[in-house]
């Protein structure tokens, strides 16, 4: 095992959690302060890979298919929150829930419609088709344009919740929301902005992932099951959770993968170790989540109350 | 003059009614995946079918068809009312089709046990090579291993001695990478199996790499396939291993991975650059008629086509005769795209396995090229556990 390889394993854990992070910022904001249960966030990633792929392959250009992901899916949010979602605030969460499934079937068979059932695949952007060095390791360049692009995000989002008027709301809702509205903020077009952020967040990971995985129906369904462990790791409601959760989850997920079935080969027999390893590596957020919940019920950095 | 006319037409359509009702159209029932992701390769089977059919004015064997497509949706039940529907309502002595292996397992025994002629241009189980062969089952296609088989071959032939194989976590995976050592004979230095519902391989990759091995072998097939090489190519190892696979380069898989592909080595028995008269024939008018380059699908269900006609015409219509209607199909006494094309005791086929190579043709499409012939006249290698004669 060479440094380098080491390296290596934690960028891919990195632009992993990197691209978690984008999808959990949001979910965790509508979660959290809005007390809503989102699964179609779901859809607005895979929204977003389509529109980014579609718009990629009529144009070729990178930024218009940035502009068509993050400014479509901030389109289909607020429409979907305006039209459908608002009625269900008040609700109590199963009703939520069942919504939201809901929007999964609706959107998944649109784009079968639109898009038909076979995989949509978008190549990365002119000039990131290949390799960088990175001291003496090699990594492919569209997966570290991801990662400098997902730090950018967290940053700006940083600057967003800390130091501006409308952050400084977000955070005061994710306190005390009551306390909020009873002090004359709009709460409703709080809810809104903080929607279409979501959704805009969503549908940017989405023309992220597009380039590296299959843009297919459906395709949000599985992440969304890790973006909620990575909330729950997080703490509820807390941006900071969600990153540094993202993180956690992205690297424990790629360094177990790689490692756990090496490590099981110095203790068990090889065949045993070949079959246990993949099954046991796909468990270890799993095993992780649990031993969170276990021991620190409101996450390992839950919003300050 | 005027009695003679009208005599001779009163002939004609006595002679025209006579015909028509010998010529019954028979029935042929075909399944394959016609929708959902994997529908791409079930209508590459049918259209280039019905490419023979349509030809011939509707006839195999000079005889009317009517062909009974049904959609099997890669679900093992779906398969089980289709084939009973054909079987008891259509009662279609004849199945052509059969695209995935699991699919072809779940009828398998109904299809037989009724006496009902099952002819896959894809599928090719070992099972029903081997210890469960029957008189009314032909694979047209090959027995699933060979693929990996002949890149094993290549993989020995070339002098390869530390290849590193990745494939995903389930039945057929396992066996393409067993096909790949039963040839290759020597130990491999890893195998790597990943989960069947994994996209992402970086991390992966980067412990291939890590590993320096002379060469890699993959199985992934499908949207995987597409998956593996974009990622292999995006990852810099293209240009430094040489990345041998099975069915993950495919008709299907070629036109979205386009130049990302150039250099991966795969093992077949069939390429559209392959110069034989009617492989040259079959990819000019299935070209002039879909307007898309056919796959391997395509052309093994086209052999089936040919396979059936000849057969049929061999025993001239007459397929109740189950007997004779077998050794017609048995004789495979037509030109296959494959050149040549016999059938072993087990009635899967003896035929030759070529490695071929990604390019860009002078027309700037991406083709395969002939690199090496490993595995000339080749059996399957479960031909000796078929109790068959």
């Amino acid at each position: 095992m060479t440094w380098e390889l080491l390296l290596v394993q934690s960028l891919n854990g990195l632009q992993y959690g990197v691209l978690l992070f984008l999808l959990a910022a949001g979910l965790t904001l509508v979660l959290g302060i809005m007390n809503f249960v989102n699964l179609a966030h779901a859809s607005l990633y895979m929204m977003g890979a389509y529109l980014g792929a579609a718009a990629f392959a009529k144009t070729g250009s990178f930024l218009v298919a940035g502009a068509a992901a993050v400014l479509g899916t901030l389109a289909i949010g607020l429409i979907v929150e305006r039209t459908t979602l608002l009625a269900f605030y008040a609700r109590d969460h199963l009703d939520q829930v069942l919504a939201t499934f809901g929007l999964i079937l609706f959107f998944n068979e649109l784009v079968r419609v639109i898009w038909g059932a076979q995989s949509v695949y978008m190549r990365p952007p002119q000039g990131f088709t290949g390799t960088v060095d990175l001291l003496g390791a090699t990594y492919p360049s569209y997966r570290f344009l991801v990662i400098v692009a997902g730090l950018a995000v967290a940053l700006a989002l940083y600057v967003l919740i800390h130091h501006t008027r409308v952050g400084m709301l977000i955070r005061a809702g994710a306190s005390n929301p009551r306390m909020v509205s009873v002090l004359g903020v709009n709460i409703r077009l709080l809810n809104s902005l903080l929607f279409g952020l979501s959704a805009a967040l969503a549908g940017l990971s989405g023309l992220m992932a597009a380039p590296i995985l299959a843009v297919q129906p459906g395709m949000g369904d599985n992440v969304l099951i890790v973006v909620l462990v990575v909330i729950v790791i997080g703490g509820i409601g807390s941006i900071r959770g969600a990153f540094f959760g993202a993180l956690i989850v992205g690297v424990v997920d790629t360094v177990g993968r790689t490692y756990l079935p090496l490590i099981l080969r110095q203790v068990a027999e090889r065949s045993v170790a070949d079959a246990a390893g993949p099954a046991l590596a796909s468990m270890l957020i799993f095993i992780f989540m649990a031993a969170v919940l276990a021991l620190r019920p409101q996450g390992l950095f839950p919003a300050r109350r | 003059m005027m009695v003679r006319s009208k005599l001779f037409g009163f002939i004609a359509a006595v002679a025209l009614a006579t015909s028509a009702a010998a010529q019954q159209p028979l029935k042929i029932g075909f399944i394959g995946e016609l929708s959902g992701p994997q529908g791409a390769l079930g209508q590459d089977q049918y259209d280039a079918f019905m490419l023979v059919v349509e030809r011939n004015g509707g006839k195999l064997g000079g005889v009317p068809m009517e062909i009974i497509k049904e959609d099997t949706q890669l679900k093992p039940e779906v398969a089980n009312q289709v084939i009973d529907k054909l079987i008891e309502k259509d009662k279609v002595p004849i199945i052509a089709g059969v695209t995935f292996s699991n699919v072809f397992m779940a009828v398998y025994k109904k299809v037989v046990d009724s006496k009902v002629f099952i002819i896959s241009s894809n599928a090719g189980p070992s099972p029903i090579a081997g210890a469960q062969c029957s008189p009314y089952a032909f694979l047209v296609n090959n027995q699933n291993d060979e693929r990996a088989e002949v890149v094993g071959k290549y993989a020995a032939d070339k002098g390869y001695k530390r290849v590193y194989a990745m494939a995903p976590n389930y039945q057929a995976g396992k066996d393409f990478i067993a096909g790949f050592k039963r040839f290759y004979k020597q130990p491999l230095i890893e195998e790597v199996y990943t989960p069947l519902n994994q996209l992402d391989f970086q991390a992966e990759l980067a412990q291939l790499a890590a590993a320096k091995p002379d060469a890699v072998y993959a199985f992934y097939p499908g949207g995987l396939g597409i998956q593996f090489v974009r990622q292999w190519r995006q990852s810099g190892l293209a240009d430094k291993l040489p990345l041998l696979t099975s069915s993950t380069v495919d008709g299907i898989t070629l036109p979205a991975l386009q130049e990302a592909a150039l250099g991966v080595i795969h093992g077949s028995p069939w390429s559209p650059e392959l110069d034989f008269p009617e492989n040259r024939r079959f990819v000019a008018e299935f070209e002039k008629k879909y307007n898309r380059v056919p796959s391997e699908y395509a052309a093994t269900s086209y052999d089936s086509a040919l396979l059936l006609d000849s057969a049929i015409a061999k025993v001239k219509g007459n397929v109740a005769n189950k007997e004779a209607f077998r050794a017609a199909l048995k004789a495979a006494d037509f030109r296959s795209v494959r050149g040549k094309f016999r059938f072993n005791h087990n009635q899967a086929p003896i035929q030759d396995f070529y490695a071929f190579v990604v390019v860009k043709n002078p027309q700037g499409r991406y083709t395969y090229q002939e690199l090496a012939k490993p595995l000339p006249d080749h059996a399957d290698s479960y031909a000796s556990q078929c109790p068959m004669k």
